[in-house]
């Protein structure tokens, strides 16, 4: 028997009983379903998360100071000071693989205009190519340069949120806002990020040069760093100040006389950062940033080999990862789920064929009459079952389709079509239909031709 | 002429358990290319069992079986298959048509099966020409469910004529028939008998029917009683032409 003459033969002995043939192939329409809208709802969120987490930097490293530890009292990741503004320079100058770094300085302050106040989630002290690591763009106004990093100046940049609070429809634009009692002149706005994945508001910010909030904001009181490093380096007058940042110490402290550094002792400018952000060229590139970041590193921190580092590099793509594989995990339990359903329907199909094999006892009697070898008996009904689980894996397509299509239409949740899952859900319910179709195919076939005519 | 069907001691049992069944013991016959034979016998008598062996749907124990000149008697399930595709057309007392398919479907399905690749508007053609040759040119599209009970064997015949046979084996061909569309079927099979040349073997219980055909073999008790061999060969032909005894016919019955 030719190929098409055994699934023409199938499709006219289904065709017979069609709403039998409907409803017995109806768990296998809402098995694919299932696993369609499954696969497409789950490669839609995840694909969300990528996006979002791209939106926060794409390819961003982060990296932290290690841990201070004072007499085996330690204080925590990113307690240590041991990442300076050189280091961010060694980095953007040896490092190929990076594109672009900037220092950071975080601080906590209320931040005043007029009448009105708040206190922004980040206020970060970065260098102009922050803006550049971080993907943001400046909506109006003009972004902060190196001369004003040089110079410490009083200038900054405000997310949308704080614009709403603080100014309330009114530009922005040159006012002057006080942070700790130090005003800044408002030079941009930028262009709405939203919240990022953890929730936290990303308009909620503002920034300014990394020297301006390091010495005029916080620097002074050295309210960062911790006491064992404070203790430790209040002994010696450590200051790393490269020739890059000349507009640093002179300016900003006045010389005091020898009585009044006694009685009063004044704590060290150490012009450590927070943290140094870096992009990576491309997200291939980010081990070799890694690497490279580290080797700078270590060699400018005269750490030996075998010894620890003191910093820490973190990177997005660990985090990508993680939450990627969350929401694969879910949608995989989910699929397992749909799965489930798959098997069942599968169960239903060998349940009706049995039937159907019982019921056509004497049609099966007549073909073998007529000639019909038990090998053709077998792929009859073998090819009715798949032929069932196939009709039935294209209207669960459709049926899948259609749904996340609404999900998308009406929750607003994002779906992607995905090819693979369509190839996986025809392949799954052919195999479907010859695993569960084959025993009762192979039971019609075992008959014997004169029992089979003389059933009634 | 070499008959189209020898077979020669042909021995059949069953198993039923542990008890051995004897059912055909030493059957012997012979039919002639284009003879018409009825086979009767009391139910119990062997008679379907010998149709089946006929039919090649089972295998004697012993004996051998030439079918058109082959020995047939050891063939595989397989190869028998194939020989039944070939050469033999089978007539059901229950018509056996597939529901809810059309004349024109029930009368290619052999086709289905068969060796050399019949194309699609071939197996159509010779499927309609057989529905011509027993008159339901017209009704070539209707289900069994919408045909009476004779159109219905009308249909199977045209079925079982449509590879070619050269053996029809009809198995109480009128049996579900009232009086006079069993007459109907008869004169068609009488017919093809006598206007193509088919050979026809045909077991029924009804003497009426049985006098239509050219020769009665008789079987009782798993042996043939008369009637086993056609033609001049033969010194039993005389009373197969006579019709039957009483005694005979209350067997029958």
């Amino acid at each position: 028997m030719k190929g098409y003459r055994i699934i023409q033969t199938a499709i006219k002995a289904l065709r017979r009983n069609p709403m039998r043939a409907m409803l017995t192939t109806l768990g296998i329409v809402i098995g694919v379903g299932a696993v369609i809208a499954m696969m497409e709802i789950g490669a839609g969120s995840s694909g969300a998360i990528r996006k979002a987490i791209s939106s926060m930097g794409a390819n961003v490293l982060n990296i932290r100071p290690g841990a201070a530890s004072s007499g085996g009292v330690t204080f925590g990741a990113g307690s240590g000071i041991s990442l300076t503004p050189d280091d961010c320079e060694a980095i953007l100058r040896e490092c190929p693989a990076v594109r672009n770094a900037s220092p950071l300085v975080h601080t906590r302050a209320q931040v005043v205009y007029g009448n009105r106040n708040w206190v922004p989630t980040f206020i970060d002290g970065v260098s102009p190519a922050f803006l550049d690591v971080q993907n943001w763009t400046i909506e109006e106004g003009e972004s902060i340069t190196n001369r004003d990093v040089l110079n410490s100046n009083k200038v900054c940049i405000l997310g949308k949120t704080l614009v709403r609070e603080l100014f309330q429809g009114e530009s922005p634009l040159g006012k002057e806002i006080r942070i700790k009692n130090v005003s800044f002149r408002v030079v941009g706005v930028l262009k709405t990020k939203g919240a990022n994945m953890m929730g936290m508001d990303q308009d909620d910010i503002i920034i300014a040069p990394w020297t301006t909030i390091k010495y005029r904001v916080t620097g002074a009181a050295l309210e960062n760093t911790n006491q064992s490093s404070s203790s430790s380096s209040s002994s010696s007058t450590v200051n790393t100040l490269s020739n890059l940042y000349p507009g640093g110490q002179p300016s900003l402290y006045p010389e005091r006389s020898e009585i009044q550094a006694a009685d009063n002792p004044m704590p060290v400018r150490f012009a450590s950062i927070d943290h140094i952000l870096a992009a990576a060229r491309s997200t291939a590139d980010i081990p070799a940033a890694i690497r490279q970041i580290t080797a700078v590193l270590r060699e400018r921190h005269h750490i030996r080999p075998g010894q620890p580092d003191d910093f820490s590099i973190r990177d997005m793509t660990e985090m990508t990862n993680t939450l990627s594989s969350t929401t694969t995990m879910m949608t995989n339990l989910l699929l397992c789920v749909a799965m489930i359903s798959l098997v069942v329907g599968g169960v239903g199909i060998m349940n009706i064929m049995l039937v159907s094999v019982t019921e056509r006892t004497r049609e099966i009697g007549l073909r073998m009459a007529v000639g019909a070898r038990s090998r053709d008996i077998l792929r009859q009904f073998l090819v009715e079952a798949v032929v069932l689980c196939l009709v039935g894996g294209a209207l669960g397509i459709l049926l899948g389709h259609g749904g996340s299509y609404l999900v998308r239409l009406f929750l607003h949740w994002p779906v992607e079509t995905s090819v693979t899952a369509i190839i996986a859900a025809v392949a799954v319910s052919a195999g479907v239909g010859i695993v569960f179709g084959f025993y009762p195919a192979w039971k019609a076939s075992l008959m014997d031709p004169i029992e089979a005519l003389r059933y009634e | 002429m070499e008959p189209i069907v020898k077979l020669n001691d042909i021995y059949k049992t069953y198993q039923m358990g542990d008890i051995d069944v004897p059912v055909l013991k030493g059957v012997s016959l012979t039919v002639a290319q284009g003879e018409m034979v009825a086979l009767m016998g009391s139910s119990g008598s062997g008679k379907s069992t010998l149709m089946n062996i006929l039919g090649c749907l089972d295998r004697p124990n012993s004996g051998s079986y030439w079918l058109d000149g082959e020995e047939v008697a050891q063939l595989s399930a397989n190869q028998r298959a194939l020989l039944r595709n070939r050469k033999l057309g089978f007539v059901f007392q229950n018509f056996n048509l597939l529901p809810r398919t059309s004349a024109l479907d029930n009368v290619a399905m052999p086709l289905l099966y068969s060796a050399g690749h019949i194309s699609d508007r071939n197996a159509r053609q010779r499927a309609t020409e057989m529905l011509g040759r027993v008159g339901l040119q017209e009704r070539i599209n209707y289900e069994p469910s919408r045909l009476s009970g004779g159109q219905q064997q009308r249909v199977a015949i045209a079925r079982a004529l449509v590879n070619r046979p050269s053996l029809l084996l009809a198995d109480e061909p009128t049996g579900n028939l009232d009086s006079r569309t069993s007459q109907e079927v008869l004169e068609m099979i009488r017919q093809l008998n006598q206007k193509e040349g088919i050979t026809i073997i045909m077991v029924t219980h009804d003497p009426a029917v049985a006098r239509h055909a050219g020769r009665i073999i008789h079987i009782h008790d798993g042996v043939i009683v008369d009637g086993a061999f056609s033609g001049v060969a033969e010194p039993h032909e005389a009373p197969a032409k006579s019709g039957i005894s009483p005694e005979k016919e209350k067997e029958a019955k």
